[in-house]
């Protein structure tokens, strides 16, 4: 049978991990997103003077 | 590019809540396991990211086999899509599997044959998105990812049935373990609720990223588009 106190620490690092990793993904999403409208809007403004 | 649909709107605060109340049900409901205590609560989200990681690579082929018969370069974003995304959700099933093989095996990583076809699955995927960037005409960078894909989800049935088919020391939770099998445990009906709904929030948190990386996709395309124009 695991220590009360080890098997805690591998619970917690383990939800750590999962939770860092999902956020990590979810700010890139949001971070591509946000860049990738950015520079849609500066060609569609560069067209438009064209 | 317009803004979220409703129904995107919808799945995104239905994410959050149904994540949330997996976490709930994983600490809050589910009892504590007599031999591993706390670090068995792993296993809910290490079982749902497996689930939705390979369904993703699965939906990538089903993609894939589209791309080749209709040559609809939409079909490549959406494999691209199931692609990214299951390899994030796989890359959790790894690390967290890991952590809690330390204390119930002793080691973090061992080479036994789930871990092992689990760690080709992940490395054949990213070698995927990898060699896409390499290939820059968009349909035959779709072509190829096509192929690649359906030829490489031949490794989801494998990584899937190893511990069925091969003598390993990784748990076999549903149908009969292995002999040498280290960290098995009986699942009660309350382990088995909780497993079940985390399963089905996963499910639900894998469709909503991956309507949110279908749209990154498209913005990408429509930028592609314009710098062609200008």
């Amino acid at each position: 049978m695991l220590g009360y106190a080890i098997s805690l620490k591998y619970m917690l690092a383990g939800y750590a991990v999962i939770l860092t990793v999902l956020a990590v993904y979810i700010v890139s999403l949001f971070v591509r997103w946000q860049n990738l409208q950015r520079y849609l809007h500066t060609l569609e403004e560069i067209n438009k003077k064209d | 590019m317009k803004s979220q649909p409703f129904p995107l709107k919808i799945l995104n605060i239905l994410s959050i809540l149904l994540f949330l109340a997996a976490l709930a049900m994983v600490f809050l409901y589910a009892p504590l396991e007599v031999t591993m205590n706390y670090v068995q609560k792993i296993f809910y989200f290490h079982i749902a990211n497996a689930w939705v990681g390979m369904l993703g690579f699965l939906v990538a082929a089903v993609a894939g086999v589209l791309y080749l018969v209709h040559h609809d370069l939409k079909w490549d974003i959406i494999e691209l899509a199931a692609v990214e995304i299951s390899l994030v959700f796989f890359l959790i099933t790894i690390i967290s599997g890991s952590i809690w093989a330390r204390p119930t095996w002793g080691t973090y990583w061992t080479w036994e044959p789930r871990l092992t076809t689990a760690a080709i699955l992940e490395m054949v995927y990213i070698a995927c998105l990898l060699l896409r960037q390499g290939i820059d005409d968009p349909d035959r960078r779709a072509r190829f990812s096509a192929v690649y894909t359906l030829i490489g989800s031949i490794s989801v049935p494998i990584t899937f049935f190893s511990i069925r088919l091969f003598r390993t020391i990784h748990p076999v939770l549903i149908g009969a373990a292995s002999t040498s099998s280290q960290g098995s445990f009986d699942m009660t009906p309350k382990m088995l609720v909780t497993m079940l709904f985390v399963l089905g929030a996963f499910s639900v948190i894998f469709v909503t990223l991956f309507w949110h990386r279908i749209r990154l996709g498209q913005l990408i395309q429509l930028v592609e588009q314009q710098k062609l124009e200008e």
